[in-house]
């Protein structure tokens, strides 16, 4: 009865709605074959995941036993009831809030250098800037400089000038731990944004400045501002989104620098939160719950910085 | 080319160019010292690489790690070979699927206009920032349910979904490609794909040839994980490591290997980096 009534009731939206789709179909076939490939992948191994884990923050899931379904309380016990994760939330934002930015404008400015040079420096520059990304023991030299006996070099230094009468536990003492940690950070920030922007910086139309040249401009920070950031736009927000996500879900460098648990949890994230519910403790639906969190953090960050990046060059 | 070179020196000056250069030249020493210490330690005798302190430098340089290291691959059951051609197998599928289904995605996502395209391009950016670890098990599940466990395909098909390639491309081709450009060419009678692959690929060459260096590197660097487990799939980094847990004697042997696992990603990033570097800005439009 029900089913009757609806098509009866509605045939002639439903044939306008075919009729748009059919017409849309017609139009722009070959943009949707374009993407179909990706995108059914995309779908299938991203897209679904990602709705599923959304989901699973809403339950209890060991892994084990099917997901029990909690509402909110995961959402509910991470804000008030662990302490951890509070301590996680405060570590991540001063580490954001100091590498983001400055990691960011590293990438930028050394690839906006290196692309003043000769094209022959250039490709040899980079590899240098960007060694710490591809060699597999980028930390092995900072454990060593920092290794917390009197043989460390920074410990050896300090001591053979007097400055200390005996060795800092620099990755044990939780006054050094974050300082270390965002310096390490920022050393091996010149990553795939890095690559992004020397890749940009080498599109852009040169008859851009000639021009420029011709109406006024008549130095290099000119340019940057007037011709080059403007025209970079595009690449920037692709280095923000990616800075975002590496400041925000910062992990592996911290657990290879300090170990897991940090002292204190002095330099504990919240990516290294998720991971510890995610893969020590089996509890998905929790980590999940942290994840959807950080998502939306990430996504407030990013909004922002769009909004910045507009203003470039005005 | 002359002239090109001409055109880049408007508003410079070689005072400026020098100290550009010293204070480059000053950061990179600091950043390449991974690559220092890694080639130094491959060369290290046994009894440098246990020293304490440890040292940075070498200093009696010796080939007996990489010796080792042959004689060790040469008595394994899978012979090196086939963990060599495992992984370039990988990388080579990986590669060409990631590029081309992600260029062609980007191409239609940056230049057409069609019923969703805001949608996806934003799920596209937003996908970027869910972490990884949490998608782990549904993607496991994904895979299994394909039958695709313990074969190259499961390594292979999700890098051909990497996000971060189609996102990167996308913007090149939205900066770079004039839209009139396309037009005339479609004026001309190309079909949609001729304009893709013979206009806006070539113009957008240096992001691809950037993708080509992260999706290598990424592909080489994978052991199979939690999907490949038969000894003779496994693709190099995984028998590199088996090599290196033998044993704390195995420390030379070790970092023989570990160098020998960087220097094929780094001849790719040189290759394409000079390439990118000799695409100078070309509109396509005079």
């Amino acid at each position: 009865m029900a089913a009757t009534t609806f098509s009866s009731a509605t045939p002639g939206l439903w044939h306008r709605i075919k009729g748009r789709l059919a017409a849309e179909w017609r139009r722009s076939k070959t943009s949707y074959l374009f993407i179909a490939p990706f995108m059914t992948l995309f779908v299938v191994f991203t897209v679904i995941p990602v709705l599923v884990s959304i989901v699973l923050s809403f339950t209890y899931f060991n892994t084990l036993q099917p997901p029990k379904w909690v509402g909110i309380d995961n959402y509910i016990r991470l804000f008030l009831d662990d302490d951890v994760f509070l301590i996680a939330v405060k570590n991540t934002f001063v580490f954001a809030a100091i590498t983001g930015p400055l990691s960011y404008a590293l990438c930028f400015i050394i690839a906006w250098l290196i692309n003043e040079l000769q094209p022959k420096v250039r490709a040899i520059l980079t590899l240098l800037f960007y060694a710490p990304s591809i060699s597999g023991n980028a930390y092995m030299i900072w454990l060593i400089m920092f290794s917390g006996d009197m043989y460390g070099y920074l410990n050896g230094l300090l001591l053979s000038w007097g400055v200390i009468d005996q060795p800092i536990q620099w990755l044990i003492d939780t006054r050094y731990m974050m300082p270390i940690v965002i310096i390490v950070t920022l050393w091996m920030s010149l990553g795939t944004s890095f690559l992004a922007f020397i890749a940009g910086l080498q599109g852009i139309d040169p008859t851009l400045y000639e021009a420029a040249a011709i109406d006024g401009v008549q130095n290099r920070w000119q340019e940057l501002w007037y011709i080059t950031l403007p025209s970079m736009r595009g690449y920037l927000m692709f280095g923000a989104i990616l800075t975002i996500t590496n400041s925000f879900a910062a992990a592996g460098q911290i657990t290879a620098l300090v170990g897991y648990p940090s002292t204190d949890y002095a330099v504990h994230t919240v990516m290294q939160h998720l991971q510890d519910y995610g893969t020590i403790r089996y509890e998905m639906g929790y980590a999940s719950t942290i994840a959807v969190v950080l998502f939306f953090s990430m996504v407030g960050a990013q909004q922002i910085v769009q909004k910045l990046l507009a203003k470039l060059g005005q | 080319m002359k002239e090109r070179l001409y055109r880049k020196r408007l508003n410079r000056n070689l005072f400026g160019d020098i100290v550009i250069f010293i204070f480059l030249a000053a950061g990179a020493s600091f950043t390449a010292l991974p690559l220092v210490f890694a080639v130094s330690n491959a060369f290290k005798p046994l009894n440098e690489l246990f020293l304490f302190p440890p040292q940075f430098f070498v200093r009696n340089p010796t080939l007996q790690n990489f010796a080792d290291l042959f004689t060790l691959m040469g008595q394994s059951w899978v012979p090196l070979t086939r963990y060599i051609s495992n992984s370039l197998l990988i990388v080579i599928f990986g590669m060409a699927g990631n590029l081309f289904f992600g260029s062609l995605a980007a191409y239609a996502l940056s230049k057409h206009d069609f019923f969703g395209r805001n949608v996806i391009n934003s799920l596209i950016v937003f996908s970027l920032m869910f972490a990884p670890a949490v998608l782990r098990i549904p993607n496991y599940l994904t895979i299994a349910f394909l039958g695709w466990i313990d074969t190259y395909w499961a390594v292979i098909v999700p890098a051909w979904a990497s996000t971060l390639g189609l996102y990167l491309l996308r913007n090149f081709m939205d900066a770079m490609v004039p839209v009139s450009l396309l037009e005339s060419a479609r004026l001309d009678g190309a079909s949609e794909f001729k304009i893709y692959w013979h206009i806006a690929m070539p113009i957008v060459k240096p992001a691809w040839l950037t993708l080509i260096i992260l999706s290598f590197q990424q592909l080489w660097g994978t052991t199979g994980g939690e999907y490949i487990y038969s000894e003779a799939l496994k693709p190099l980094p995984y028998a590199l490591d088996q090599i290196v847990r033998g044993g704390i004697a195995r420390q030379g042997v070790g970092s023989a290997a570990a160098l020998i696992m960087m220097i094929v990603p780094i001849v790719v990033f040189v290759i394409n980096q000079s390439k990118i570097v000799e695409t100078m800005g070309t509109s396509g439009i005079k």
